[in-house]
């Protein structure tokens, strides 16, 4: 066989139906209390600093981090179960995700001791919030075309340069960036770029926010003028991101986060048809179910793989090509649905308020977090066609 | 457990690849090729895999038998071995002994009804019964007025017989029972129902046409990097690259889909929504990935893998086919909108984080 993709039957375990529970209990909580509201995936206020301390405090960041960091050494697989919970109910985790499911990893990977001492824990405690620059004006997909510059100098290093969509820099206390230290060599044109922890809200980091086509801010332009970072802020082998940069990608791309975004509007559909349905909207409801059904029973396999310490870089990017088009296709398919639902359904008004927002979310899926065609070049490369 | 569930697997897919070689099979127009395969499979005791030793069976675990299933889909093999399997299993549901030799199920489709008369006879007919022209005995579920149900097992001969094919060249036919007198006939257990046998068979199918898929992608690739256009291999060409990228996509949701299923039944306690959901779950999700990642796999072989000379088509057009049985994915579609619906949209996200 050419390609040995596997994906077993990973079933959650004991613990995690305690923990799930218990999620559960404090999301209805948070929900009671008026901190967020499930059915406004929309809503203005997506950070809520209050939110994220408690979510730390209840030990549900860093979790399968080691405990002198903070962390509270747990599974990957219990990890997923608290992702998918706030997924679901739309709670607001802007401030602590990007760090929580990203740059912490990255840190405890290559940051010096004293750095993963100071900063790790204050994610734990939901303290602090993340942003990844990656991206520039001219190098989305093509990453290693990045051209923003670290200069050595005295003591560390001077940046000159623009990342941008850089997701909640504006309220971002660090960043993780690549910026480039060296030329790329004629053998590697990946060579020549360096991970750098940086800290926002410094001399020389001007943050411009950026607005999107559903009338959030969200992402941002980050505009580096002799920028200041010290030596101690490298982050893992000068000239050396790329080798880096891959092995990060298996968390972030097969999450929950991938293809639940726009999950609400089917709650909402099955809430409008009530519970007896016609034929179409029961053979709909009955497919996208069948469809979220098997992408999650592929996500949580991904996350049994992690849990094992493999490096399912080619099956986490089957899951995130799936995933980001099925809800990205999924608004559309409730939409097709929905125009068969009684003028009388009590949450007709929420219904078509979700799904007027869902559709202009829907472009995004398939570009955030490397684009459908970027992977598919990557799960190509692991059918040995590159 | 792990390590007999391979041996048990190793073996089916031994024997495929000695006497199921698509390649031979494929040029033996008159179909040579069934008899020896079937011989080895049926000494290697895997059409009764799932019968108790008690009751003529090699008895295996469902797990095992599960396994054996996607290694035959993986080879397309079209002789009644899944029919078998099944059929013995449902007979030892009844405590009933497997007769040797081919057996397939009637009925196939959830929409068709045999009732138990009075008299102990069984009527009805069933349509698009697989290999029922090939079966020597049909394991058959009926109802009788009251509801109740029994399992028999039939004489083949004793039936009405109309002939049909499948979309893959595989006998499909109508079965006619007119007051047949069973063999024997035994109530099936507590809680035992039609829909239970089509899920059954439903997630048979699914490993089946997940393995399909697996060789699909498996054929093309390879295919890609022979075959050569404006001097290039075309699996160097991104659009070719991409497409066969999605065809992973299928094959790996397919796979998935199907072995969460098997899992799902290999260790149920009872037979509630959720394994409900796992079973019809992947027989609608593999019937999309058979449509979607079959064209692809057609797109990538170009015109040769359109001519019956090339091995392509005894896979796409089988897992094509194998959407039909048990239930399409249209009518579980439906049946699974409807549980959904009927438990609530807060019931939703629960259902689906069960497993
Ligand atoms: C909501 C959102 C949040 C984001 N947040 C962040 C963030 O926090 N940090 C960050 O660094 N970046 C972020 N991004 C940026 C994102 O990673 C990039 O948009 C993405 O990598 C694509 O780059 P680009 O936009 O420059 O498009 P381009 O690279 O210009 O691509 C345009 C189109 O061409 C296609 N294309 C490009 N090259 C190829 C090729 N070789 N083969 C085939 N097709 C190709 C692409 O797939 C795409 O469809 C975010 C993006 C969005 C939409």
């Amino acid at each position: 066989m050419t390609a040995a993709l596997r994906f077993d039957p990973i079933r959650l375990p004991s613990e995690c139906e305690q923990l799930r529970k218990e999620v559960r209990a404090f999301l209805a909580e948070e929900i009671a209390a008026g901190t967020f509201d499930p059915h406004k995936p929309n809503r203005e206020d997506t950070d809520v600093p209050e939110f994220s301390r408690k979510v730390g405090a209840r030990g549900w960041l860093g979790m399968t981090w080691p405990k002198k960091y903070g962390g509270h050494e747990r599974s990957f697989l219990e990890r997923y179960v608290v992702t998918e919970e706030m997924r679901v109910a739309n709670a607001p985790t802007r401030r602590f995700f990007v760090a929580d499911r990203q740059s912490g990893p990255v840190l405890l990977k290559y940051a010096p001791e004293h750095i993963k001492m100071e900063i790790l824990p204050r994610i734990c405690r939901g303290e602090i919030c993340f942003a990844i620059g990656m991206s520039e004006p001219n190098s989305g997909s093509d990453l290693f075309a990045a051209k923003t510059r670290a200069t050595k100098t005295d003591g560390g290093y001077l940046i000159n340069g623009t990342k941008i969509w850089t997701s909640s820099a504006h309220i971002a206390d660090y960043m993780i960036a690549i910026f480039r230290t060296s030329p790329p060599t004629k053998e590697n044109r990946r060579h020549g770029l360096t991970q750098f922890l940086v800290k926002m809200k410094q001399p020389g980091i001007q943050v411009n926010p950026i607005g999107q086509i559903t009338g959030q801010y969200e992402f941002n332009e980050v505009v580096f003028t002799d920028h200041f970072i010290p030596d101690d802020h490298v982050l893992g082998e000068i000239d050396g991101a790329w080798k880096q940069a891959t092995s990060e990608l298996a968390y972030e791309r097969s999450g929950p986060e991938r293809f639940l975004e726009t999950y609400y509007v089917l709650t909402e559909l099955v809430r409008a048809v009530g519970n007896n349905p016609d034929t179409r909207s029961a053979e709909g409801i009955g497919r996208l179910v069948a469809q979220v059904h098997t992408m999650r029973r592929m996500s949580v396999s991904v996350a049994g793989m992690l849990q094992a310490g493999k490096e399912p870089v080619v099956e986490a990017s089957i899951v995130k090509d799936i995933g980001t088009i099925w809800e990205q296709q999924l608004p559309h398919r409730v939409r097709e649905l929905a125009a068969f639902v009684e003028e009388t359904a009590t949450n007709r008004e929420t219904l078509e308020k979700q799904l007027d927002f869902a559709i202009k979310t829907a472009p995004k899926l398939t570009i955030q977090g490397g684009t459908t065609e970027v992977l598919r070049g990557i799960i190509a490369r692991g059918l040995g066609l590159r | 457990m792990a390590e007999s569930e391979n041996i048990v697997a190793e073996t089916a897919e031994k024997i495929f690849a000695d006497l199921a070689d698509a390649q031979t099979i494929n040029r033996d127009q008159k179909g040579e090729w069934k008899a020896p395969l079937w011989q080895a499979l049926s000494d290697a005791g895997l059409p009764l895999s799932w019968v108790p030793e008690n009751c003529g069976g090699s008895g295996a675990s469902l797990a095992e038998g599960f396994s054996v299933l996607s290694a035959a889909g993986r080879f397309a093999v079209a002789v009644p071995l899944a029919e078998t399997m099944l059929a013995g299993w449902l007979l030892a549901q009844a405590k009933i002994t497997s007769p040797g030799g081919e057996m397939t199920v009637v009925p196939a489709s959830p929409k068709d009804r045999i009732t138990v008369n009075a008299d102990g006879s069984l009527s009805g007919r069933a349509r698009g019964v697989p290999f029922a022209k090939v079966a020597k005995h049909f394991a058959v579920l009926a109802s009788n007025a009251k509801g109740d149900f029994a399992v028999a097992l039939v004489d083949g001969g004793k039936c009405r017989i109309e002939t049909g094919l499948n979309l893959g060249g595989d006998p499909s036919d109508v079965v006619t029972l007119d007051k047949v007198q069973p063999v024997t006939i035994k109530p099936a257990p507590t809680g035992f129902d039609q829909a239970r046998l089509m899920l059954m068979g439903g997630v048979a199918r699914s490993l089946q046409i997940a393995g399909a898929l697996e060789s699909m992608l498996d054929i093309s690739v390879r295919y890609s990097n022979e075959r050569v256009a404006f001097e290039k291999k075309i699996s160097k060409f991104q659009a070719v690259q991409h497409n066969l990228a999605r065809l992973a996509g299928e094959s790996a949701a397919a796979l998935a889909a199907a072995t969460s299923a098997a899992d799902a039944i290999a260790n149920a306690t009872s037979f509630n929504d959720e394994v409900f959901l796992e079973a019809v779950a992947a027989k609608i999700r593999c019937a999309e990935a058979a449509e979607k990642g079959g064209g692809i796999a057609h797109q990538v072989h170009g015109a040769i893998g359109f001519t019956i000379e090339h091995i392509l088509h005894r896979y796409s057009l089988r897992a094509l086919a194998w959407r039909d049985d048990f239930g399409s994915e249209s009518f579980w579609a439906v049946e699974l909108g409807k549980l959904v619906a009927r438990r609530g949209a807060d019931e939703l996200w629960p259902l689906v984080a069960s497993r």
